[in-house]
């Protein structure tokens, strides 16, 4: 089997297909996706899982000039118009040291280098996302060999890595792979020495205890 | 309603070769549930709409989906004026993607829920859906599974959709709320008045059944 061994778990899987889920635990989790064939073909699964769904609810009659009002927009675009301009528009340069998965790229502004990274003791980050109550997103970049400051969390943390590695109580973390850090967990990851590690990591926010990731404390699940 | 007075309206003759499955057997465009046979009616009408811009097809689909896609919408908060412009859009988007969708990774009405949700979450709740690109790069691929154990997705579709009705009511009830009213697992619940143990057990226990149904032929 192809992909990480550190899943983000079933539960978190199924708030995001069914849309759930808020964007930046979404965009950890489409992250992952790319990376991970096993968790992908889990999602397809809970997908079909809501078309089966859809084809059950109770149908709720529209009016009647929906239809045709449909009919008349049918013309202004061409088949491949919306998807022509989606394939123009997406940003491919991302002046990152390592393939970016698509679902971030849209995060990245001007570029990976060009984003305003704060430099704090053994690593660089900055923060995604910054206007999302409840969640702090951010993509940290550690130098190799750093050993993070002991630290406990008053929220919850889902790391994701998207290049070099690290480790923490034990598991080791590669691209691809989810960490999951509960508020109680007190732990000091330290990173590979043989590169930069690069991270994205949703942290609840503090006060906020039993925050949104708090639920998914099931670290370490391997599907 | 009106769809079958709409399609006559707008020139066409009602009854013709894609639509004909929904539209004439048993009051399409009234009936409230739909056949086993439907996600195949879909699949082909998709095609239709795919290859030959069969506006027809096109109305067909619509008098099946439109009514669940407003539905769906509604339950999840959406007003009726909100909710009716939200399906035009979606039924737009899929006549525009309609190229797009590959029977082989999804029936067509998951493709459609997936574009419903992800229209809802961009225009109701404003945020972006971060979604994996299906051409991206970065994407790891596994080995793609023999031939024969492909399942068909429209096949996965009405295997699902009858393992569905066989579901204990406790697990069903909580899947609805998971995937219609936008709750997380600790708001459901909340909701429900039960520990959050018990609702993670029973929609686990619910999409595992589900799922097995899926691989029992892989």
């Amino acid at each position: 089997m192809t992909g990480p061994l550190h899943h983000p778990g079933e539960d978190l899987l199924l708030e995001y297909a069914s849309g759930a889920m808020a964007e930046p635990l979404a965009l950890l989790v489409a992250t992952h996706l790319t990376l991970c064939p096993a968790c992908r073909a889990e999602a397809d699964r809970l997908e079909a899982l809501g078309g089966a769904m859809l084809q059950d609810i109770g149908a709720e009659p529209v009016s009647s000039g929906l239809l045709d009002r449909v009919l008349d927009c049918l013309d202004d675009a061409g088949p491949d118009a919306e998807a022509a301009v989606a394939r123009e528009t997406r940003p491919v340069a991302t002046g990152a040291p390592f393939l970016v998965p698509a679902p971030l790229h849209p995060y990245l502004g001007d570029g990976f280098g060009k984003l305003p990274w704060r430099t704090m003791m053994g690593l660089k980050e900055v923060e995604l996302l910054k206007d999302r109550p409840g969640f702090t997103t951010r993509l940290m970049r550690i130098t190799p060999g750093a050993v993070m400051p002991r630290h406990t969390h008053e929220g919850a943390e889902m790391t994701l890595v998207l290049s070099g590695g690290f480790t923490d109580r034990g598991n080791h973390f590669v691209r691809g792979d989810v960490a999951i850090a509960g508020p109680s967990d007190d732990h000091q990851p330290v990173a590979d020495s043989d590169g930069e590690c690069v991270c994205l990591a949703v942290t609840s926010a503090p006060l906020r205890l039993t925050g949104p990731i708090g639920r998914y404390l099931n670290p370490f699940i391997r599907i | 309603m009106g769809g079958v007075q709409a399609i006559e309206r707008q020139g066409f003759a009602s009854g013709g070769v894609a639509g004909g499955a929904i539209l004439s057997s048993n009051g399409g465009v009234t009936r409230e549930n739909p056949t086993l046979s439907e996600a195949y009616d879909l699949q082909t009408l998709m095609a239709s709409i795919a290859v030959d811009r069969d506006r027809e097809a096109f109305a067909a689909l619509f008098a099946v989906l439109a009514p669940r896609i407003k539905a769906y919408l509604r339950r999840l908060g959406a007003g009726d004026e909100a909710a009716e412009d939200l399906v035009q859009d979606v039924m737009l988007t899929v006549w525009r993607r309609a190229v797009q969708f590959d029977p082989a990774k999804a029936s067509a009405s998951t493709w459609i829920f997936t574009i419903a949700r992800n229209r809802r979450i961009d225009v109701l709740r404003k945020e972006r859906r971060p979604e994996i690109d299906p051409d991206d790069p970065a994407l790891v691929i596994d080995a793609p599974p023999a031939a024969d154990d492909v399942l068909e997705a429209a096949d996965m579709g009405e295997r699902l959709h009858t393992a569905m009705k066989d579901l204990p009511e406790g697990q069903l009830s909580l899947l609805k709320l998971a995937y219609f009213e936008d709750l997380s697992h600790s708001q459901i619940a909340e909701r429900m008045d039960l520990p959050l143990g018990t609702v993670k057990s029973r929609l686990r226990l619910a999409t595992a059944r589900l799922k097995s149904v899926l691989e029992s032929i892989a």
